[in-house]
């Protein structure tokens, strides 16, 4: 694990170096703040309203650094052919996936627990209330979710070559994931054969993202969750990363890699 | 003599570009040997399949046919990979390190204990003279100290083989003599070097054998004192002749 761990160091050393992570949390911080200190129409729920803007903005920069960091981890090493003195050591392309993927998680791990501390602090001056055990319920399960995400990314990353599209490909089954995915299949119901068991088929092979979107039991619950449907829903986000690491090495072991 | 290098009937061939074009054959069953402590030359117009040899070594193409080997162990083991070094023709590293961070990072995919990890970056930034900027991001450095940085990192695990594709390419005279001290030094401690170089003075200076290749195919492959002997010219004139280079007659 030692080559593995290596290689997510630079890629984290890379995240704290690049400017995205800082200008997506200094946008979060303002617009949350600049929000917080407009007092509309005396509106006592304003503070829900408010926690749910920061909690949809920090969902949203979490997607954007998630996705935007692992596009382009495989395609840069190559076009900066900083693959191949690395893949010259004793070095296996499934390390290579592992601690890309490691990396990039890590660093998303660390983009939340900085959201999460800023939007505990905004909530507690609001309510002047700390709803611990539902915050780190929410960003674990954010965070499982984002490790589905990142490894979807990564067996982008070995099959498309421009990080950009990539990306955007990403961003569309991520967001459509998230908007559609629970609806699939009323939709699958009112369409004819054999589209009807397509979309079910869709409806059930697809990571259902949006289950481990907790944003409305933080802002208008408070109540925890069960411990035993946040192991499930973690289990359920191992199996998808597992599966897609696997594809993602099955595509880049055979890869030729011309210097 | 140990062999350390071996590729035995080595074919690769390439997906054709497009449609309808046959399979490109970078490589057509390349025999070679090169044996412990030696300074190997590997020569041959671009093209040739110099670097798809070293690319198969390096384990990042598959053969289609044959095999390689690297201290008797097939490429296609990682671990064939522990005792090398490894300096490509264009050095590009992790931009946003330093020199020092490089290092340190390669040593840990060495899993070099980190005392020892220490000691070897200060021996091999002393050796490269870069002591003054291992502080410094490398995208800071110029061509020749990236290039330089390159042949430390290729050095880290102090290797037995060393691979380099043209080491001295893009470096002023200093850093070519640098590079020149740095193979005869690990020359005299025993260690072998491959290199594929266009420089065939550097070559001639270097190396003790040579392989010539051309188009897929070993040409000619030998001591460089017996071929200069033995086409009485030196090793230039030895490879344009081999690879059928015809001179236009000046109109």
């Amino acid at each position: 694990m030692n080559i593995v761990f290596a290689i997510a160091g630079v890629v984290i050393k890379e995240l704290y170096r690049r400017k995205d992570f800082y200008v997506l949390f200094v946008m979060t911080a303002v617009i949350t703040l600049a929000m917080g200190s407009v007092r509309f129409f005396n509106d006592p729920k304003i503070a829900l309203y408010l926690k749910d803007l920061c909690l949809l903005l920090i969902w949203i920069s979490a997607l954007v650094i998630a996705i935007a960091t692992t596009a382009r981890q495989i395609p840069a090493e190559r076009e900066a052919r900083t693959i191949f003195p690395l893949l010259a050591k004793p070095v296996t392309r499934w390390q290579v996936i592992l601690g890309k993927f490691l990396g990039c998680w890590a660093a998303c791990g660390i983009a939340l627990v900085v959201f999460y501390l800023f939007f505990g602090l905004v909530s507690a001056s609001r309510e002047q209330a700390w709803h611990a055990t539902i915050f780190l319920q929410g960003m674990w399960l954010q965070w499982s979710m984002l490790a589905i995400v990142i490894a979807l990314c990564l067996l982008g990353s070995v099959v498309f070559a421009a990080p950009s599209s990539n990306a955007t490909i990403c961003f569309v089954i991520v967001g459509g994931i998230l908007v559609l995915g629970r609806h699939l299949h009323k939709l699958a119901m009112q369409q004819p054969e054999p589209l009807g068991s397509i979309v079910t088929t869709i409806y059930f092979l697809i990571p259902h993202l949006e289950w481990f979107d907790v944003k409305d039991f933080i802002v208008y619950n408070n109540d925890s969750l069960r411990f035993a449907d946040c192991a499930l829903a973690s289990l359920y986000a191992g199996f998808y990363t597992t599966f897609l690491l696997v594809a993602t090495w099955i595509v880049f072991r055979r890869k030729p890699l011309n210097t | 003599m140990n062999t350390i290098i071996e590729t035995r009937n080595l074919t690769v061939e390439y997906k054709a570009q497009s449609r309808g074009q046959p399979k490109k054959r970078a490589l057509k069953g390349l025999n070679l040997k090169v044996h412990q402590g030696e300074v190997f030359g590997f020569l041959g117009p671009n093209g040739a399949g110099k670097t798809t040899t070293m690319n198969v070594l390096l384990g990042f193409v598959n053969p289609t046919a044959g095999d390689a080997f690297l201290f008797e162990v097939n490429v296609r083991e990682p671990i064939a990979r522990q005792r090398i070094g490894y300096l490509p023709e264009l050095t590009y590293y992790y931009k946003f390190l330093t020199a020092e961070e490089l290092l340190r990072f390669y040593a840990k995919v060495f899993r070099i204990p980190r005392a020892e990890a220490d000691r070897r970056i200060d021996a091999l930034l002393k050796l490269v003279e870069l002591e003054h900027a291992r502080k410094r991001p490398i995208k800071t450095y110029s061509k020749g100290m990236q290039q330089r940085v390159g042949l430390a990192q290729a050095l880290i695990n102090n290797p037995d083989l060393l691979i380099l594709d043209e080491p001295t390419s893009g470096l002023d005279p200093l850093g070519r003599m640098k590079v020149r001290e740095i193979i005869q030094r690990l020359k005299n401690e025993g260690r072998t070097v491959l290199f594929s170089s266009h420089e065939l003075g550097e070559v001639e200076t270097v190396c003790d054998r040579v392989a010539i290749i051309n188009e897929g195919e070993l040409k000619v492959e030998g001591s460089v004192s017996a071929l200069v002997e033995q086409h009485n010219t030196n090793l230039e004139q030895v490879f344009l002749k081999i690879v059928g280079y015809q001179p236009q007659e000046a109109a």
